[in-house]
């Protein structure tokens, strides 16, 4: 068996693709820079990032495929799943190994693997648009902390660009601890200090604004009333609005 | 901004939350500089209530006093409940307050009709009027057009709002006239072209200046009542047709009929809305939306109603085992799509996929196919199975609608038992 280890970041799997390709090798197993060898390893390789050929791979990847399968890439990667690297490994090897495009090929395995967790991927970040929620500080920021399963925050940004483009945000992945501030201008990736100072998710009420425990209520009032009774579906309720986010979402704290 | 606004905002929240529309679908718009907002073509929701319906707008009256007193309406003059009215300012800051935090998506202004239709209106059209030219609010403005209204202010709406709606409640108009005899289908149908012809005029001038105005550009949409009076499933759907025959008709939306005023002897007394013939319902308007039906193929004369155990689309095709199987391989989309278990999402795969090759059932499964339907209507190149024609329509309707007994209840099969009569 061969292994190849490299630094589990997205350059590194391409570059990946790049040596395997140079040295007519194939891994059967991706491993990190630390990562336990696998007992029957007949070699290992250690592979070094290199921007230049990672985007070589790219590049090439670019003129087989649609910019919607491009994309589809980057959402499996971004997935943070087990495996997901082994899985778009063999996935680039397909593309570049077939004479045309295989990216509608769904009766593949892998290129239905691929498509069904991008979808995953797609719809949490579809998720996060709808979910989460502002909460105004006293220094006329909009604090919104969330944490999703994938790491799907990158994939937002532009969205919330473009919505409150007149009013500064920070939206934290709490997970992750690392989150994305909107100063008005740019937007720029920071880190938090502290958690303390939004305990269950909620911002600490010192720091809210003055009217947001206002707005807080009025929009839970709102919600309930909004309840036919007659209807009450608790099981759809919770398909549609996963447990998980509750505790960053207003109505449901 | 106070506290006293929170009273209101229940009392209008709850007389507006049965209307069921609250789709912020079919206008894409990007932001202004200096502006607050914009909207997406496929719309977001924001939250689900715990009956399982959306929140993408906030949905809200402006004033829940009314003149009229239709009896399936919970906020008709004879009723005795908190009445409020929301002044613009409150409204304005109320919808941008909750749109910066990511609440909502916009907006869905509603009232109930003071006056006269055309005062109640021109208070609405100021309203949205203001929140889009002095508070530069690019998101999504849903509005009712007041029955009755005239053509002038409905024409100023559409150059505010994203989308128009005046609502059918009743398909017909002999039963409109039993529950709310002071209305009739006219001036629900006039606005309707109003707001129609208002689009058209629109698209026209866009297409020769860039720059013209847009009109309700996410078109209009309706509701009618469902279960409040006597019209068939046949009636309902042949409506929605004629309706969607509009080029600006987007949506038809079915309100399962919820008692809101039991004492009105004129409406029938109901244990439950009759939510599973609502949810028919709109399968059968998929169908006629996404899956190439025509109405006449859904309800007939022979079948006025929807068969409430088993789908709209389940039913045509037992009804039409001529049809099947379908080649999975070889098939059009549009025979594809008429499979049971097939939806638009697993058509098209597929449809994109046998390029490649043949397509298995195995494969079939793992596009998301529900085999446990499709299996009767369908050949895909392999062995020879039981479908539709050998296991006789009846036998699949009976296995497709048998109720899973749990595990513990099972009977061993292995088991002799002896019957004792």
């Amino acid at each position: 068996m061969i292994v190849f280890r490299y630094d589990k970041t997205y350059e590194g799997l391409l570059t990946a693709v790049f040596d395997a390709y140079f040295r007519k090798t194939f891994p059967e197993k991706l491993l990190g820079t630390d990562d336990i060898e696998p007992m029957f390893a007949d070699e290992s390789f250690a592979v070094i990032t290199q921007p230049d050929k990672a985007a070589r791979v790219w590049r090439s990847l670019e003129k087989k495929l649609s910019p919607g399968a491009c994309n589809m890439l980057t959402y499996v990667w971004l997935s943070e799943e087990e495996g997901c690297d082994e899985l778009l490994f063999q996935y680039i090897r397909k593309t570049v190994d077939s004479k045309r495009s295989i990216e509608t090929n769904f009766a593949d395995e892998v290129v239905l693997k691929i498509h069904k967790l991008a979808m995953k991927v797609s719809k949490e970040r579809l998720r996060m648009i709808q979910f989460v929620r502002f909460q105004k500080a006293a220094d006329d920021i909009f604090f919104a902390p969330i944490a999703p399963d994938h790491n799907c925050l990158p994939l937002v940004i532009d969205h919330f660009k473009d919505r409150f483009a007149d009013q500064k945000w920070i939206l934290y992945d709490t997970k992750r601890d690392y989150g994305f501030y909107y100063d008005l201008k740019t937007v720029t990736e920071m880190t938090l200090e502290t958690s303390a100072l939004f305990p269950e998710g909620k911002l600490d009420e010192v720091l809210m604004a003055e009217d947001e425990k206002l707005f807080q209520q009025l929009w839970k009032t709102y919600f309930k009333s909004m309840t036919i009774k007659e209807r009450i579906n608790p099981k759809l309720h919770r398909q549609l609005l996963p447990k998980r986010y509750w505790k960053y979402m207003t109505e449901k704290q | 901004m106070n506290e006293a606004i929170l009273e209101k905002l229940k009392v209008l929240a709850e007389s507006a939350k049965y209307d069921v529309s609250c789709a912020s679908s079919g206008t894409t718009r990007k932001n202004i500089p200096g502006g607050i907002g914009n909207a997406e073509g496929w719309g977001i929701c924001h939250s689900f209530t715990e009956d399982g319906r959306c929140v993408s707008l906030l949905k809200i009256m402006l004033t829940n006093y009314c003149i009229y007193d239709c009896a399936y309406c919970i906020n008709r003059r004879s009723n005795d409940l908190p009445r409020a009215t929301f002044s613009v300012s409150e409204l304005v800051e109320l919808t941008i307050e909750f749109y910066r935090r990511n609440y909502i998506e916009g907006l869905f202004l509603s009232s109930g009709v003071v006056r006269n239709p055309d005062y109640t209106m021109e208070r609405l059209v100021r309203a949205i009027k203001d929140l889009r030219t002095v508070h530069r609010f690019n998101g999504y403005i849903h509005m009712k057009s007041i029955p009755g209204a005239s053509e002038q202010l409905v024409h100023e709406a559409g150059l505010y709002a994203d989308r128009l709606s005046v609502n059918i409640e009743i398909p017909t108009e002999q039963n409109l006239k039993l529950l709310a005899p002071e209305k009739d289908h006219i001036s629900v149908y006039k606005p309707m072209s109003f707001i129609q012809q208002g689009m058209l005029e629109s698209k026209e001038e866009r297409r020769k200046f860039r720059s013209a105005p847009r009109f309700a550009p996410a078109g209009q949409s309706t509701q009618m009542i469902v279960g409040a009076t006597d019209e068939s499933d046949k009636q309902i759907l042949y409506t929605s047709a004629a309706l969607y025959q509009r080029p600006s008709m987007k949506r038809v939306y079915y309100s399962g009929f919820i008692p809101v005023n039991s004492y009105d002897n004129r409406l029938p007394a109901l244990k439950q809305p009759p939510l599973v013939r609502e949810n028919r319902l709109y399968q059968a308007d998929w169908l006629m939306r996404f899956y190439e039906f025509k109405v006449d193929e859904i309800v007939d004369d022979r079948y006025p109603d929807l068969d409430l155990e088993i789908d709209p689309k389940l039913s045509w095709a037992l009804r039409h085992p001529e049809v099947f199987p379908v080649d999975i391989n070889k098939a059009d989309y549009s025979l594809i799509l008429r499979i049971p278990g097939i939806g638009v999402k697993s058509a098209k795969l597929i449809v994109m996929s046998r390029r490649y090759g043949k397509i298995t059932g195995a494969a079939l499964k793992k596009m998301g196919v529900v085999m446990k339907k499709a299996q009767y209507f369908i050949t895909c190149n392999e062995l020879p199975v039981h479908t539709v024609h050998e296991a006789s329509p009846e036998y699949v309707r009976k296995v497709l609608t048998e109720k899973k007994l749990p595990k513990s209840k099972l009977i061993d099969q292995q088991q002799l038992s002896l019957i004792f009569e």
